[in-house]
């Protein structure tokens, strides 16, 4: 069953065309990995699926049930988690407020009911030795953990995960494609964006391509590697 | 990123040692205050009811823009049709004017309906001169209220003010005039407000509603995305701050018994002195406005009488807390020192955090 379905869904920022009739679908338990270049489209694909922007034309199916006019914070409460590529911390809080927002208002629950999970996802994502840290001065690295952490909170079905790996060292790197493949052994829907094409790929079932608001191909990494026009658009540089 | 074992215990924790001290010296401070008519003279408990209400009014300030990111310059408005209601209530129907003054909450929020759904549309710099312009609005049509006085204001009826309920029995409790009994009934009133709003305030910032709030200020857009309804949390702030402000205004000019629109609506009085309270005490606490007020009164019985001079000099404290201090007295003491009287901090503990307990806020 698919989890979530797109159908030709468009948007234009004036005569910039973002989005041209998208149209994919995954199944629910599945990674799909989304590369393209710079402008290509990429976390406004996202911003659509999310609802932080509104679609044109087209639909997004969420479970089945239509939510192209719902909001953001609706879609959430369905089961849509994110992380923004540019993190958006709740910077006078700390980063265990963080998640206790995220994981109370994101689950429907009471702060009691989710402030063990919420401790139990810091350990997971290594930030419990910052969780009593005001969440603004953290490192780069520790904010985007925290956007990681953040939205696993709000116990997401489908988590769409926006360039969480770039600027990694090797080492923090396989460290958190480590964490990626738990959650997603947990039965969690992904959806990636990266450019680190090796994280991405040792995590992700399938690979869409996108350009120019364009779907340019989707299928297994490995094949979508090979076409030349996916080199020629995207690599350029040999992987 | 290591998975530890799952059974790490945490545990959360609001209260330090200085925040139970606090409490205790409140309840004293509390029980003195309520005390205070049978000791100090009919002057100081008209400066106590001065400073409790700018303190309440402060509070509710604060509660909208450091706590709800909404800086509106136009709270007079509430003041003004809550004070209004009251008269209204009191000349037209000839109700009592404390049961009035809960009249004059309900105009207020009723009033911030339509305020809210105009001032909404706005962000920011623009959500504050459209709040002042709609204020305005407000006051140039209660102006043409010829019943209540029109441009130049009324009274209060002596028949009403006299016969205000209690003030026969603060009158023999102790031994005073019916004018200085009046005082006593406002000043209690106020005190009962003032403590409300306090305890309220910090009772919303502690719960799960309080959480949200914190989220939408610092970033709405991440807030929506974790399932905050941002839009929900605006209004509930905004309506909260106009029925207390609204209450507050009704109690002063129960107190003052002669309204004017230019008096009640005074962006001066209701608004601007209100912001220097918060601003030089620390905005975003609790503690702010109570220091805010304090430093606000000192200056206004040393300097009042220099007239131009002393708005002048308010407006340079205002300029130098703001530059040498932006968190505000309090917030840079605070900071300093990590005492806080009413801590909302949800701080984890446990596991490998007992190790090192954060003794100061970061």
């Amino acid at each position: 069953m698919s989890i979530i379905s797109l159908d030709s869904v468009c948007k234009s920022f004036g005569a910039l065309k973002v989005a041209d009739a998208i149209t994919f679908e995954v199944r629910e338990g599945e990674a799909l990995g989304i590369i393209g270049p710079n402008g290509a489209g990429k976390s406004t694909l996202f911003n659509l699926i999310t609802g932080n922007i509104a679609a044109d034309s087209g639909t997004v199916h969420f479970l089945g049930e239509d939510v192209t006019r719902q909001s953001a914070m609706q879609r959430c409460l369905n089961g849509i988690g994110r992380s923004f590529q540019i993190p958006q911390p709740f910077g006078k809080m700390t980063v265990f407020e963080n998640l206790l927002v995220a994981g109370s208002f994101g689950q429907g629950k009471s702060e009691r009911a989710v402030e063990q999970a919420a401790a139990d996802i810091l350990d997971r994502t290594g930030l419990i030795g910052r969780a009593n840290t005001v969440a603004d001065s953290l490192s780069l690295l520790e904010r985007k953990r925290l956007e990681l952490a953040r939205a696993l909170a709000t116990a997401p079905r489908l988590l769409l995960l926006d360039e969480i790996a770039g600027g990694l060292t090797e080492g923090e790197c396989s460290q958190l494609v480590g964490t990626i493949k738990d959650i997603h052994a947990t039965g969690t829907t992904i959806i990636w964006i990266e450019h680190v094409l090796h994280a991405l790929t040792s995590v992700v079932e399938r690979l869409l391509v996108l350009d120019f608001g364009k779907v340019i191909a989707v299928g297994e990494p490995a094949g979508i590697m090979a076409r030349p026009q996916v080199r020629e658009i995207y690599l350029g540089i040999e992987v | 990123m290591t998975i530890s074992a799952p059974d790490t215990i945490y545990r959360v924790e609001t209260r330090t040692r200085t925040s139970t001290i606090a409490g205790l010296v409140g309840i004293v401070l509390i029980l003195v205050l309520f005390a205070a008519p049978a000791f100090a003279s009919r002057g100081l408990i008209q400066d106590l009811f001065f400073i409790l209400t700018m303190l309440t009014l402060a509070q509710f300030w604060n509660l909208l823009a450091g706590y709800g990111g909404l800086v509106s310059v136009g709270q007079q408005a509430f003041v003004g049709i809550g004070a209004y209601a009251l008269f209204a209530a009191v000349i037209l129907w000839g109700l009592d004017p404390v049961p009035a003054i809960l009249l004059g909450g309900v105009a207020a929020l009723v009033l911030a309906v339509p305020f809210g759904f105009f001032a909404f549309r706005l962000q920011g710099a623009y959500f504050a001169i459209g709040t002042w312009v709609l204020a305005e609005v407000v006051r140039l049509i209660v102006a043409q209220w010829r019943a209540v006085g029109g441009g130049t204001g009324t009274s209060l009826p002596r028949t009403a003010t006299e016969n205000i309920i209690f003030t026969d029995q603060i009158a023999a409790l102790f031994d005073v005039r019916a004018s200085a009994a009046r005082d006593i009934l406002a000043y209690w009133l106020a005190l009962v407000l003032a403590i409300l709003t306090i305890g309220g305030i910090y009772w919303l910032l502690r719960s799960k509603r309080g959480l949200g709030l914190a989220a939408v200020r610092d970033n709405p857009q991440a807030a929506r995305s974790v399932g905050v309804d941002a839009q929900r949390v605006k209004w509930f702030v905004f309506l909260t701050a106009a029925l207390g402000t609204g209450l507050t205004g009704a109690l002063i000019y129960m107190q003052k018994a002669r309204i004017s629109p230019d008096a009640a609506f005074s962006l001066n009085d209701w608004t601007a002195y209100v912001i220097f309270i918060v601003v030089i005490g620390g905005i975003g606490t609790i503690e702010g406005p109570i220091v805010g007020v304090l430093i606000f009164f000192l200056l206004q019985t040393l300097l009042a009488q220099y007239g131009a001079w002393y708005l002048m000099i308010l407006g340079l404290i205002g300029i130098g807390v703001m530059l040498l201090a932006p968190r505000g007295l309090w917030g840079s003491f605070s900071d300093r020192t990590g005492i806080q009287l009413f801590p909302i901090r949800r701080r984890l503990m446990g596991g490998p955090l007992t190790i090192k307990t954060p003794s100061r806020e970061e």
